[in-house]
Parts: C-alpha cells; structure tokens; sequence
C-alpha cells in the first residue's frame, strides 16, 4: 500500500499551509465559546431550580448542556469542513502536482486513501480536544457517559460524510474556493432537507428526513444508537468516496 | 523499449497528434523536436500514463500505457514540462516522499535519495523549501524526482529549459551517463542539445512525424546543396564573376568587404565538391587565397526546412481545429 506516504505529505501539508492551524484553532476557540455560555445558562438555570423544584426534574448535565453542546459544533463543523478539504484535489490540479502523482505507481484509490485519512484524522484531532469540555464539566457533575459517548460517534460518523462530500467537491474543480462553496451548498441543503418534511406529505416527507444529514444525527445526541442512523452517513460517505474514485480516475478514461 | 503505434489525441475537435508511430531500443537516447504546439508534450503525457490516447497504443518495456500503467509507471521516471513540485515541501523531504511512493524500500531510500541529490547538484539546498529556489534549480529537483528510484525509462519533457550555460552542459553530460542502462526520451528546442546527447532524432510538425534518423545521416540526406565559405585577397567584382563561372557552382554570396579582402558563400550542388577546381582558379589569377571553409548544413537548418515545408503544404496553422 502506498497510502502512507501520501498520508504523512497531506498531514505535513496541512500544517506547513497554515490551514490546519487557522481551523484547529477557531474550532477550539467557537467550540470553547459555546460550551462556556451553554454551562453559564445551565448553572442559571439550576440556581433557579434550587427555588422551583418543578424545573429540577428535567434537569441534568447531560441534556443540559452536552446535547446543545454536540448540536452547536455540528454548525461550526459545517462551516469549517469544507476548508479541510477544499485543497486535498483542487490545489494538485491547479498547480499541476496532480501530473506527476497520477504519474507515479500509486492507485487512485491509494491516493484518495491518503488524503481522505489526512483529513479525517485532523477532524478527529480537532473533535478530541473538545473532550477538554466533558473532562471540565466531570469534575464537578455527575456525567452520563453513554449519550457522551454516543454523541462523539455519531459526531465522528457525521464528520466523516462532510469530509468526503468536501473531498468529492475538490476532486471536481482546480478551484478551492469553488470547492469549498459547493461543500458548503451541498452540506446545507442536506442538513435543512429535513425541514420542510413536515408539509411536504407523508411519502416525501418520510423520504426527505431520511437525507437530512441533522435528523440522523438527533439520536446519537440523544444516547441512541439506530442502525439506520449509522447505515445513512456510513453509505453517504462511501458513496462520495465512490464518486470521488471515479472523478479521479476519469482522466484516464479514453476521450 | 517503448513502441508507439498510429497514435492520436484530440483535445476536443483540435487533433494535437495524429497517427504517431515510433520505436525506441533499450539504451537509446531520442530527442523529439518540434516547434511549439507541434505535439510533444500530449506525447510524452501519454507515454507517462498522465493521461489516455484517443487511438492508437504506446507500449513501454513491453506494457501497454492504457491497460497496464501500473507497469509502466513503476519503469518510468517522468519531468512534466512546467516542473510541477510541493513548493511547500523541502527539497530532501520531498524526494523522499516520492521515493516512498515510488515503492524505494525504506532500507536503502535514504542513501538513494542522497545519490540522486549528488548526481542532480541539489546535495546544497537539501534543506531549502522548493517553492523558494529559482528555475534551475527546481528543474533539478524535478529531473531527481524522475530519476529516484532508478528507472528503466525517462521520459523528460525539456530538461535543460532554464537552466544556466555550465549547468546545461552537466544536466546533459548527466543525461547522456544514464544511457547504456537507460532508455531516454526528450523533448528540446535547442537543437545543438539534440546532436550532443541523442542518438537519433524524431522531429514532429503539427502532431505529425516528419523525420526520424541519427542527427548525421538526417543532416546528410536532407542538405540539398553543399556550402563552401572562401576568402579571397583580390577585386571583388572580378572574384564574384570568376567564382560564378566555375563548373558546379550553384550561387555565390558576397558575405563581408573587409580592407579589400571579399568573403563569398559559395553554394555548390551536394555530390560536387569544387574546391580544387575553386583555389585553383583563385590562385591562377594570381589572388590571394586566404580561407576555405566547407560549411555543412545544421541541424537547425534542416529543422527549419521540414518544418517550413510542411507548413507549406498544410494551409491550416496549427492552432485552428481541423
Ligand atoms: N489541455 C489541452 N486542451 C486543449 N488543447 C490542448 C491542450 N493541451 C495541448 N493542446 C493543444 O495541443 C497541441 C499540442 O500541444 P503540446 O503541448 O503537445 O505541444 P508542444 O509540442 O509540447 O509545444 P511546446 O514546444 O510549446 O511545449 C497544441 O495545439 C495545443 O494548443
Ligand atoms: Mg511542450
């Protein structure tokens, strides 16, 4: 397999071009933003309940403040993925390196491997600094670790579909900024798909919160591990991935 | 080594080459000369497997660039014209990226990236990032990344474009030391390069193959007429008249007038050599006979004839679709 070096040269690109820094950084630093004003409202919230004993039945830390913690960085993961990816494909063909790595003896899917991996591995990085957060919050609450846990899998197999819908986008065009729109457009429509399900009849409605990237992933924010939920972004992304492959590999078709 | 049959590539409804046929042997060293736009880079593409002919097929070390890249790519050590590289990259870094991709086993890479750093004069700049060096030195890491893990064929698409006077001349002495082993095709413009280095010469004119042969015998069979420069120490309008008369003669140019020393062009047809009819007339007359000088026909001459040539019979210019 020849996945790694490209691996490793994404990774070392990643950092030397800056982006890794500029995403990682604002994604801690929003990420972080949200968690303290979600905890300061929910601190409120239970000093108020210590007077209302009514409010503090429904309350507690996870649903308190770690579901709309998981539901907040999926926005700003929807609008911070596409810079991950934008360059992995367009930057090669707009400076030409993509002549020389289609050149060497390296299969297009060992190529798209390697990029794709660069990527998502940067997107777990980023994902596992924000157990910063929960590891605050155990320390003076009592945390239910399972919907923690399934929230952060359903996090990472969501991610994994941004990032290979973005990895498709760049695959398509020499423009990053092309790539990263597109990204942003597609994410978006997917992820507001769900929306108009309420009035748009039993059948579509059914068939259009199917797409929609956020309805699937309420469960696993939720502590529910759905099959379906795992089979809809697991198939979502091997079908970009699949795209993407083909993409590649069509500069060799014969024309 | 490599065979290319009847090959043709459209770019949309512009034919870039078209019915290309050639064949390179093991350890020769082909030049591929053509003016601009004549089609040798869509060749080299796609013997590098960058991308697919329209028809036609092109086999290197016995496999087909179409069904059997892998192969090929695994052989073949490729420069793109432009020199593409991560200019974010440095220079060492780089190269021992693309020997890890190119299958150079961890053992050995770091010493093989070292040599080829010695052998392409780059061992200086190991540490420097490649999108910093000037032009000459990034198509020297570019012929380095082609030659990392010692393939059996190059293809280089202008290897010395850039470069300075004493670095063209070790790039093409390096060139010309991988032959024997090594199966070399470039593609130049300097057509001194091609008869220094190459064994034989394709020249291709509007994706079209014109001429194929060793740079001599090409020079040889295609100079029509043969030249003589002659100095002659005497009354020019009488030596241009005299010189004109002689048996053989074709033309006679009167070149320069220096202090009343004539220097004539004369031209002669190819299988009449005049020159001792030539000194002797000269010196019959009692002239001064200061130079005689045969003047064979260059390389470049001859280029620029078939070139012009079949931009004679072909109207249409080379960037209209056909
Ligand atoms: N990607 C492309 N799309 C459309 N036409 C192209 C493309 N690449 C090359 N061509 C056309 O194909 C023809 C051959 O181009 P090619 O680059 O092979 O020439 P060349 O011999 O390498 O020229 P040069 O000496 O300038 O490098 C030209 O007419 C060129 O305009
Ligand atoms: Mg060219």
């Amino acid at each position: 397999m020849r996945t790694w070096p490209i691996f490793k040269k994404e990774i070392r690109l990643y950092f030397t071009s800056a982006v890794a820094y500029v995403v990682f950084t604002i994604f801690l630093l929003i990420s972080g933003y949200f968690f303290y004003s979600i905890f300061a409202f929910f601190n409120l919230m239970s000093m108020q309940s210590a007077m209302n004993p009514a409010l503090a039945r429904d309350l507690n830390v996870t649903e308190g403040v770690m579901r709309p913690l998981f539901s907040n960085i999926s926005v700003v993961m929807l609008l911070l993925m596409p810079i991950l990816t934008m360059r992995l494909f367009a930057e090669e063909k707009k400076s030409g390196t993509i002549e020389l790595l289609l050149t060497y003896p390296v299969r297009d899917g060992e190529v798209l491997l390697g990029k794709y991996a660069a990527a998502a591995v940067l997107y777990l990085a980023m994902l596992g600094a924000t157990a910063l957060y929960p590891g605050i919050l155990a320390s003076f609450a009592r945390l239910e670790w399972g919907p923690l846990l399934t929230g952060y899998l359903g996090l990472v197999l969501m991610g994994s579909t941004f990032l290979a819908i973005g990895v498709l986008a760049s695959s398509l065009t020499e423009n990053q900024i092309v790539a990263a729109v597109a990204t942003f457009g597609v994410l978006l429509i997917f992820w507001v798909i769900g929306w108009s399900a309420d009035f748009a009849g039993p059948v579509w409605g059914k068939l259009l919160s199917h797409l929609s990237l956020l309805e699937h992933f309420d469960g696993f924010a939720k502590g529910v591990i759905d099959t379906k939920d795992v089979i809809y972004y697991v198939n979502f992304t091997i079908l970009c991935l699949f795209l993407t492959l083909r993409s590649l590999e069509s500069n060799r078709w014969r024309g | 080594m490599i065979q290319v049959e009847h090959l043709t590539k459209h770019y949309g409804p512009v034919a870039a080459i078209q019915d290309v046929s050639f064949s390179v042997e093991k350890g020769e060293i082909v030049g591929f000369l053509g003016p601009n736009g004549a089609g040798k880079t869509t060749t080299m593409r796609i013997l590098a497997c960058f991308m697919p002919a329209s028809a036609g097929t092109a086999r290197v070390a016995g496999y087909d660039v179409f069904s059997q890249s892998l192969e090929v790519r695994r052989r073949t050590g490729y420069l793109p014209e432009h020199v593409p590289l991560y200019s974010e990259m440095p220079v060492a870094a780089y190269l021992d990226f693309v020997a890890e991709v190119k299958g150079v086993p961890r053992a050995g890479r770091k010493r093989r990236v070292a040599e080829v750093m010695e052998r392409c004069l780059i061992a200086d700049v190991g540490h420097r990032l490649v999108g910093r060096l000037s032009k000459g030195y990034r198509q020297r890491v570019g012929l380095a990344q082609a030659l990392v893990n010692d393939p059996e064929v190059l293809v280089l698409d202008e290897p010395t474009i850039g470069l300075d006077p004493k670095q063209i001349i070790e790039i093409r002495s390096l060139i010309k030391s991988l032959a024997g082993q090594r199966t070399v095709i470039l593609s130049t413009h300097i057509l001194p390069e091609v008869s220094m280095i190459c064994s034989r010469v394709i020249i291709i004119n509007q994706g079209q193959i014109v001429a194929v042969d060793s740079p001599e015998t090409l020079t040889a069979r295609l100079s029509q007429s043969e030249r003589i420069q002659v100095q002659v120490d005497g009354p020019p309008g009488a030596v241009l008249a005299e010189l004109r008369r002689l048996p053989g003669v074709l033309a006679v140019d009167q070149k320069a007038l220096v202090n009343g020393i004539g220097t004539f062009l004369v031209e002669s047809a190819r299988d009449r050599d005049v020159r001792r009819d030539l000194s002797r007339a000269v010196v019959g007359r009692g002239w001064g006979l200061l130079e005689l000088r045969g003047i064979g026909m260059t390389l470049e001459d001859i280029f620029i004839r078939l070139v012009t040539e079949e931009q004679a019979t072909t109207p249409a210019g080379d960037e209209t679709p056909a």
